[in-house]
């Protein structure tokens, strides 16, 4: 684990994109994004096989699809800084004729982009479709999906799931990111999810548990779900975020889930994470 | 034409061309993949499944979650056929088809059966009559509804090569086989079946046969008719029937949907845009269906070929 060290600059430059990104836009959703720093750069800098060279089919390379689709600002930030498109197009987040929309969307063309996602529940259907093409094509890489917790209310999520199972849907490694916390609050306020581990087992999923505030545990236990694949049974990872990680204002709370920080609480928080790539 | 149409003994429902289309289709197209929400039997997806078990998807009843997978496959470069009741079909999993189909640009085929009030007995639960104004409102999404078994069968294969999300209709009862078995089908393309100058009648699906009896009668009557078959509702054969409108000055539609968001509509829409021209339209009035016989229930709820003679008589005053 020798790069651990060059993956937490890396998702340091990413926190600052997300910040400064939403900052320009003066909207967008910086709390999830924060929280998922770790695991889109652990995802796209170390454990994805995928090339920049964008192809839609995905043939041959590992997919991933963000069902959780307002956390746009860390995938945005991770597709440019591992070379889809160039990093000064996160200068045009959220503006009119911009290929960074609010929510990821494959309208405009940017690379990396497979699906339209933000209406929640829906991107872990489009990846089962993936999955599944990749076993009709005989192509022995994976398809990865990220969906947030409270994404877990909608009913479509545990359509997918059964499918999974009955199917064998063996090639899919889903991370749910589990910050517990939703627009209108805490989740066990909201709605709560329950004893989320036994729901996803009692679906037939394998399920294995993450820091993903933690690099070397989000290296590990993504690992480990690799070698978990191709057993017969779909792969979950319950990944337990702080919501805001990184930037201690915003950290462990709903109330930065979509709102932009002004231009004190920019550099507030810009001060709190090292520049490490050269910003956009 | 209308006379060797008018003479035919065989009924089969257009659902059956759905199933035989996607069996031929599944030998010549090995991108093509088809999926179910437990409806294989109703959709007639038999063949296609005993002959091609790889290539076909049992979803169970999850429509919201076979849209997304037929999404997901489509992404991969396969060429689903997503297979259930119209009513399943369209509303309640329009969000997903918004999203995750229509606006991500994928090539799915909805193939949609027992539309409209010829699904019958289960009741206006089950009778939707308003998925192709659902439908047609969706940018890129192409809606096509054919009128006979043979014509729902070159549908289902034709829509394999046009490139873009595709809402294809079809019925449940058995239905005369009034159309040619080799017909050429062309996406957006209407077919003319009689030509003539004091009325023109653009009807689609199982309207086209009510509107092939009226025409019979109203010639009789003196009454020179223009029938044309609309099966592609969008994109719209706007220079055929604005050129029929121009002609004859009048328009009827026939459609098995409610007047609103139906064919009725985006042709009063062309003709009022272009060229306005006195209109009438056969189709379902702000009303849900019923229980009972298919035949029964068009009489009922205006959809008879008597219907589209009142309605041509109605603008001959």
């Amino acid at each position: 684990m020798e790069n651990i060290s060059k993956l937490k600059d890396t998702a340091s430059q990413i926190r600052r994109d997300i910040v400064r990104m939403v900052y320009h836009a003066q909207s967008g959703h910086p709390g999830g994004s924060l929280g998922c720093a770790e695991f889109f750069t652990a995802l796209y800098f170390s454990e994805m096989d995928h090339s920049p060279n964008f192809n839609m089919k995905g043939e041959g390379e590992d997919v991933f699809i963000l069902s959780n689709g307002h956390i746009s600002p860390v995938f945005y930030s991770s597709l440019a800084r591992s070379g889809y498109f160039s990093i000064d197009e996160l200068n045009s987040f959220r503006e009119i004729d911009s290929r960074l929309q609010g929510h990821p969307a494959t309208h405009e063309g940017l690379p990396g982009v497979r699906i339209a996602t933000g209406s929640l529940g829906q991107g872990l259907s489009v990846a089962v479709g993936i999955a599944l093409s990749k076993k009709l094509n005989k192509d022995p890489k994976l398809v990865y999906a990220l969906t947030g917790d409270g994404e877990l209310q909608e009913g479509q999520v545990w359509e997918a799931l059964m499918f999974c199972a009955h199917h064998k849907v063996d090639n899919l490694i889903v991370t749910v990111d589990w910050n517990g916390q939703q627009i209108d609050g805490p989740n066990d306020e909201v709605m709560s999810l329950g004893d989320l581990d036994a729901k996803w087992r009692a679906f037939g999923w394998e399920v294995l548990h993450m820091n993903g505030n933690d690099m070397h545990d989000v290296i590990t236990v993504l690992r480990h779900a690799k070698s978990e694949t191709g057993k017969g049974k779909p792969v979950v990872i319950l990944m337990k975020t702080e919501m805001g990680y990184g930037v201690d204002f915003m950290q462990g709370t709903h109330k930065w889930h979509g709102i932009a920080p002004n231009e004190q609480q920019l550099e507030d928080a810009l001060s709190q994470l090292e520049e490490t790539l050269g910003d956009f | 034409m209308l006379d060797k149409m008018l003479s035919t003994t065989e009924k089969k429902a257009t659902r059956d061309g759905f199933g035989d289309g996607l069996y031929e289709l599944g030998k010549s197209n090995p991108r093509v993949v088809a999926l179910c929400a437990d409806l294989v039997g109703s959709l007639k997806m038999n063949k296609f499944i005993a002959e091609f078990p790889e290539r076909f998807f049992q979803c169970g009843v999850a429509e919201a979650n076979m849209m997304g997978t037929a999404a997901g496959l489509a992404t991969g470069g396969f060429i689903p056929y997503t297979g259930t009741f119209a009513n399943f079909s369209t509303g309640r999993v329009y969000d997903q088809i918004r999203q995750s189909i229509a606006y991500s640009h994928k090539n799915v085929k909805i193939c949609a059966s027992h539309a409209g009030i010829t699904l019958g007995e289960d009741g206006a639960t089950h009778q939707i009559l308003e998925d192709i104004g659902m439908m047609k409102m969706l940018p890129g999404m192409a809606v096509v509804n054919p009128c006979d078994y043979n014509q729902t069968k070159l549908a289902t294969i034709a829509i394999a090569e046009h490139y873009g999300p595709v809402y294809l209709r079809f019925g449940r009862p058995g239905w005369p086989v009034f159309t040619p078995a080799d017909q050429k089908f062309e996406l957006g393309k209407g077919i003319l079946i009689k030509e003539g100058t004091d009325v023109s009648i653009f009807a689609t699906g199982h309207l086209v046969w009510q509107a092939v009896k009226a025409v019979e009668a109203l010639e009789k009557q003196g009454v020179s008719c223009e029938l044309i078959n609309i099966h592609t509702i969008k994109p719209l054969d706007e220079e055929l029937i604005l050129a029929s409108a121009s002609k004859t000055g009048r328009v009827v539609t026939a459609e098995e949907h409610q007047m609103a968001g139906g064919l009725g509509e985006s042709i009063a829409a062309l003709c009022s845009r272009n060229h306005p021209v006195k209109m009438s339209m056969v189709a379902v009035n702000d009303s849900f269906g019923e229980s009972g016989k298919p035949a029964d229930l068009m009489k009922k709820y205006g959809l008879d070929s008597s219907n589209v003679i009142e309605a041509v008589h109605s603008l001959l005053k």
